[in-house]
């Protein structure tokens, strides 16, 4: 019974759901474009968060965003079709090893080349990237017609800066569309691996590092502060805003578990900081990371044993020699 | 002191799961308890013994310290200190701090009257690390399988392993793990900029509400998960992201030996194609 009622009190689901009068949301100023004025209710999502789906905004940044993504997830797919033959069922089959391969190396920057021979993978990144672009000016938008900050779309900028740096800048550093990233499941997936080995192991990329810091420490932040919260949900924990202007108990207890813990705590307000920063570092440093490969390093390892902090073993095997290191090797 | 301004009335006799209140009283910030001690004990006991094994390498730097688990030949037995016996003992050590620590979060949980979430999810993070150092060496009969303690040296074992399976990325399990990581920093992003947009508005707007920020993810997105709902799935997305690191690592080698693209030879195969 003890443990039952211990269970009980985690706050893992919403046991009770009341459903008021729909939320249509905080008004914003007329334009040409307005809110829908309609909402639905969906009693699963009602069980971990709000029960409520809609309004949705859509405005001319969204109609935009979603006409160009339609326009490369089309290209994408019906390449993929017509790269086996038209069958649907090896389309299904095949799926996660089909790709849309950027242009071949020949083509270098040229943006006007065959459709087959990376045309089509250009026009996808082009509308791919408007996509972005357009979807990104709605988060702004989106966030000033209600008076918030941008914090937001300053995140989401982030990640376009390493899509950019994939996609786009690095080809161009390197002078050739061939360097950027098919699309594809399984396609990409190659793609990493090979990018890895041909630059003599991405794990001693000191910015690829950083990248992985900064994604495991995001994984483990949101960990510890969605921890915290749920635990002090009993205390109204979960009404963040409110504790940042005015500290409760459950702010204070939050506080106090991490001092105790660990000696340190940020505070209600403090946590959202350290969790946007470690976010957004993770594709910054990733982006910087992924530019300086191939333009300045061409091989980590051997910048790495060259800095001195590639560790050495026993040696196991008869020694071999490094073709890559061979006189007239390249 | 060491005490914020409202923490002496938290400052309360209780709570301890075992040890009464001989280790009930705190060190500067830090709360001590019994588990307090034995954490101490294996952190200091642990790292000490790695000070001693970079003392048998020959090195200091930081980057390139190496404790090697023992080699293939002593299976699951006991090996020499300088051929891995360290690295068994400091892997004890490290499971016993973990779980110390672990235990005495739910001390201080249950000082504070708080939910037991932020250790269980502790714990989620120790299974991991005992998939990898215990559960999947023992399984492959030895404890060389498991990863050196060092900062380089245990990239290279990721390598190295990852390699041995020819591309570990068709792994579906790792899919689903490094998904669910790059989910967890994407929604991370989402919330400490939505919580952070509501409380500085742009310049002259009074703070914002949780009906802001209600009504900026359904314009943007449709839907709003809301105040509670998005901690429930930041924890379920991050604790995600370490269950499906400890599955991807266990089943490679005790489950599937080869690589892993060609693992997936059998959904090619499937009699529904043909």
């Amino acid at each position: 019974m003890g443990l039952l009622t211990t269970i009980d009190y985690q706050n893992i689901f919403t046991r009770v759901q009341v459903r008021g009068p729909d939320d249509l949301g905080v008004p914003i100023a007329k334009g040409i474009y307005e809110r829908g004025t309609k909402a639905s209710h969906n009693y699963w999502f009602g069980k971990i968060g709000d029960a409520q789906v809609g309004p949705f905004y859509l405005g001319v940044w969204g109609l935009l965003s979603i006409a160009c993504g339609i326009i490369a997830f089309e290209i994408i797919g019906l390449n993929m079709l017509a790269s086996v033959n038209w069958d649907p069922v090896q389309f299904i089959r095949q799926l996660f090893w089909l790709g849309l391969e950027p242009p071949l190396a020949k083509h270098g920057l040229n943006p006007f080349i065959p459709l087959n021979e990376g045309g089509w993978f250009l026009m996808t990144g082009l509308f791919f990237t408007l996509s972005v672009l357009f979807w990104w000016a709605r988060t702004y938008t989106r966030a000033r017609a209600l008076g918030m900050g941008t914090h937001v779309p300053w995140a989401f900028a982030a990640a376009i800066w390493l899509m950019l740096v994939l996609g786009f800048i690095r080809p161009v550093a390197m002078g050739c569309w061939c360097e950027a990233v098919p699309y594809g499941i399984f396609p990409h997936l190659d793609w990493v691996q090979a990018f890895s080995i041909r630059y003599g192991n991405l794990h001693y990329n000191p910015f690829h590092a950083f990248s992985i810091v900064f994604l495991y420490g995001s994984v483990l932040l949101f960990a510890m502060h969605a921890g915290t919260i749920l635990a002090v949900t009993r205390y109204g924990g979960e009404r963040e805003i409110e504790q940042i202007v005015d500290r409760g108990t459950a702010s204070e207890r939050a506080a106090l578990f991490w001092r105790w813990t660990m000696g340190f705590n940020a505070s209600m307000e403090s946590i959202h900081r350290w969790a946007w920063w470690f976010a957004v570092l993770t594709p910054i440093t990733g982006g910087i990371g992924i530019l300086l490969t191939g333009t300045v390093v061409d091989n980590w390892y051997l910048w790495a044993q060259h800095y001195g902090f590639a560790p050495s073993y026993p040696p196991v095997n008869p020694p071999v020699v490094d073709p890559a290191l061979l006189p007239g090797a390249r | 002191m060491a005490m914020l301004s409202f923490e002496r009335k938290y400052r309360v006799r209780g709570g301890t799961l075992i040890g009464g209140d001989l280790f009930d009283f705190w060190v500067g910030p830090f709360f001590v308890g019994i588990f307090g001690v034995t954490a101490a004990f294996f952190s200091f006991l642990g790292t000490v013994l790695i000070f001693y094994g970079a003392s048998l390498q020959g090195t200091f730097n930081p980057w390139t310290i190496n404790i090697a688990p023992p080699d293939l030949k002593y299976g699951l037995g006991l090996a020499p200190l300088a051929e891995g016996g360290l690295w068994q003992i400091i892997t004890i050590c490290a499971i016993g701090a973990f779980v110390s620590w672990m235990l005495r979060e739910v001390e201080i949980c249950r000082k504070l009257g708080m939910g037991y979430h932020v250790p269980f999810a502790f714990g989620v993070a120790i299974f991991a690390y005992v998939t990898l150092v215990v559960i999947r060496p023992v399984l492959l009969g030895a404890w060389g399988h498991g990863f050196p303690y060092g900062i380089f040296s245990h990239l290279d074992w990721v390598s190295n392993v990852g390699y041995q399976y020819l591309n570990f990325m068709y792994n579906p399990a790792h899919m689903i793990a490094v998904t669910f990581f790059f989910t967890t920093t994407l929604a991370l992003s989402l919330h400490g900029a939505l919580v952070l947009s509501a409380t500085n508005p742009k310049d002259g707007e009074p703070v914002k509400t949780p009906e802001h920020e209600n009504a900026y993810f359904r314009d943007f997105i449709g839907y709003s998960v809301g105040t509670i709902g998005i901690h429930r799935l930041g924890l379920f997305l991050a604790l995600s992201a370490g269950f499906w690191s400890a599955i991807c690592i266990v089943i490679s080698g005790p489950f599937w030996t080869q690589g892993w693209p060609r693992w997936w030879s059998w959904w090619l195969d499937l009699p529904i194609w043909s």
